[in-house]
């Protein structure tokens, strides 16, 4: 099982880094765990364009000229928890919605017929509208007409994670939102989510559930966001260690306005989530770092074959928002709003390969 | 401290025990190593005699004995040398070898992995032989076993850690650890595994068939830990271009000026 480490001791442990600190861990062949709060640190920040030139070659070599392209699909905004920061917390008066098998249907062909081949299923967390059955079956729907279908949906047992494998799904995300277990505390104010731990153990059920990959990550804009990443990078390292056969990615979601007005108790800049995504680069080769549609078109141009490796598109965060226009029920609202063509024609304009397709649900192990 | 299935070893050189000149020369050459595991071929061993020459001498001082299955072609046999092994010798603690090739005595990758999920399931810990393949590694470790022992070079050759590439990777996956076995000829080979984060290495030709094994053994037990200190201290990487040691700044060229 994976201890976080005491948040404020990595707080701490950040704050003593110093410029030589820093300079060590740039001309390390392997970035320690170590090494990693060094990079995170304020004393790195005069090296960012270092870290930048690094952490872009580094991923070229990975992962080649390409940006993986997904889009999300709101299946449900129906929750029982009340986290304060989140649009779909329980205590917000927004219109609720869960849609119908039919419905989900539609939205993801219409996803389909825009060019998407990897959607990611969303839910808010509430059992009573999206379960096992109800996502198997949504999974059963969309398998042959999808390459890849993930899922950012509440957490499950080791047991259920592998029936939606056998099903078709490829990867799961889970993200523990604040590794600062005061601070969790504090903004989870109600529902199964409160329970920190199980939480956290999240990831491993799933990648012992057999799923291809396991997206973790934090909410930035909660606590530190330094002692968030080097929390990241110690479960990212001791992930890799138990489940060595599972692929991970990391995301980076910095706060967005959302309903129920919450502000950020941190600012987290550009400049510091940039700090973060070129330090876990450096730090783990291999992993798959994905900026979503919450950053503005600016920024994820800028950002392009820098670190990161997944994008989503043309994203609407309602559910049913694809079929309807006038939707309502957002659980965050995004800050780029280029459609996949758009988004595809600026990869390209870059050098890059926009990757529709890296898997199909079809070559997995035990479907039904 | 190194701690393999719950022991401590303050020492991360293990030693093997053939191919000595005389029992005495090796229990020398064991002291100058401060060794604190040792391998023992079973098959070297009489089990019939209580004054059987290696056993006499070795069994009075202090060390953790790894019974070893040299000469075992498949899994069955290694598993039968296992056991008489652990009879004989009252431990549990087993170096797995499996060796169909008697002129190479490379290790079977398929054989040991068996033979490995056999024994640990029989309460032995299995520390195997194997070739230096992560892939393998990890499925070894998943049986299993308390430590893995993959090959520098073949054994016998001196050649030094020819499979660093792959040994590297195994060093930076395993949750168990390990033990560079087989090809180590010279300190420097020691001192390199050790600087790539072995946890220790087993060394046995270098010095049992050096002119001086006492001296060389010595040698060794330095060469080791040097690697570990500088492991520790964390080693700059290798860069194909000069840097200089007071480096100018600011002739960096990715545009960040796209940040807000």
């Amino acid at each position: 099982m994976f201890h976080a480490p005491d948040f404020k001791q990595l707080s701490k442990q950040i704050a003593a880094k110093t410029s030589a600190d820093v300079e060590a861990a740039l001309s390390s062949s392997r970035v320690t765990q170590d090494q990693l709060a060094a990079l995170i640190s304020p004393a790195a920040e005069p090296y960012l364009q270092q870290m930048a030139m690094q952490s872009s070659e580094i991923t070229r070599n990975r992962f080649g000229k390409t940006t993986q392209l997904y889009a999300p699909i709101y299946l449900s905004n129906y929750c029982t928890n009340r986290c304060v920061y989140c649009g779909f917390s329980a205590d917000n008066l927004i219109k609720r919605k869960c849609l119908t098998l039919d419905e989900a249907e539609r939205e993801a062909m219409i996803l389909h017929d825009r060019g998407f081949q990897h959607i990611l299923l969303v839910s808010g967390e509430a059992e009573s509208a999206v379960d096992v059955e109800y996502m198997e079956a949504i999974t059963l729907r969309l398998r042959d007409k999808f390459a890849a279908v993930s899922i950012e949906i509440q957490p499950m047992s080791t047991e259920h994670y592998h029936r939606l494998f056998l099903a078709g799904i490829t990867a799961v995300a889970v993200y523990q939102e604040t590794y600062d277990r005061d601070m969790y505390k504090q903004v989870h104010l109600a529902g199964k989510k409160s329970d920190y731990d199980y939480r956290l153990e999240t990831p491993a059920r799933v990648a012992e559930a057999g799923m291809r990959e396991v997206g973790i990550g934090a909410l930035l804009g909660l606590s530190d966001w330094r002692a968030e990443g080097l929390a990241i990078g110690n479960h990212l390292a001791w992930l890799r260690k138990e489940f060595w056969s599972t692929a991970f990615t990391v995301s980076f979601p910095r706060m967005r306005p959302a309903t129920g007005e919450f502000e950020p108790l941190q600012i987290v800049s550009e400049q510091n989530l940039s700090q973060l995504i070129f330090a876990l680069r450096l730090f783990d080769p291999d992993v798959g770092l994905i900026v979503s549609t919450r950053e503005e078109a600016r920024y994820r141009n800028g950002m392009l074959g820098l670190g990161p490796t997944r994008y989503s598109a043309g994203s609407c965060t309602a559910p049913g928002g694809y079929g309807d226009a006038d939707h309502e029920g957002e659980q965050f609202s995004v800050g780029d709003h280029r459609s996949l063509e758009e988004v595809c024609a600026a990869i390209r304009e870059k050098g890059f390969d926009p990757v529709y397709k890296d898997w199909d649900c079809e070559f997995q192990t035990g479907m039904i | 401290m190194l701690t393999i299935a719950g022991t401590e070893f303050r020492s991360r050189l293990f030693l093997g025990t053939g191919k000595f000149s005389s029992s005495a020369v090796m229990a020398d050459a064991i002291e100058a190593s401060k060794c604190q595991m040792i391998t023992v071929a079973l098959r070297r061993v009489d089990l019939e005699n209580p004054d059987d020459d290696i056993m006499s001498t070795l069994g009075q001082r202090e060390y953790t004995f790894l019974p070893n299955t040299s000469g075992a072609r498949d899994a069955k046999e290694a598993i039968r040398l296992a056991k008489l092994a652990r009879a004989a010798s009252g431990t549990s603690w087993l170096k797995l070898e499996v060796t169909p090739d008697p002129r190479t005595l490379l290790p079977d990758p398929v054989e040991t992995l068996i033979a490995t999920e056999e024994l640990v399931k029989d309460g032995f810990i299995v520390l195997p032989y194997m070739n230096a393949d992560p892939i393998l590694a990890l499925k070894l470790q998943d049986a299993g076993a308390a430590a893995v022992m993959p090959l520098g070079s073949p054994i016998g050759t001196n050649q030094g850690v020819l499979t660093d590439a792959m040994v590297e990777i195994i060093i930076e996956q395993a949750r168990v650890p390990v033990v560079v076995d087989a090809g180590i000829g010279a300190p420097s080979h020691a001192a390199y595994a050790m600087e790539m984060g072995a946890d220790a290495v087993l060394v046995n030709t270098a010095i049992s068939v050096a002119s001086d094994p006492v001296a060389m053994a010595a040698a060794f037990a330095k060469g080791v830990e040097a690697g570990r200190d500088a492991f520790k201290a964390g080693l700059g990487a290798a860069n194909k271009e000069a840097s200089a040691s007071s480096p100018e700044t600011g002739k960096l060229s990715t545009d960040l000026g796209f940040l807000a």
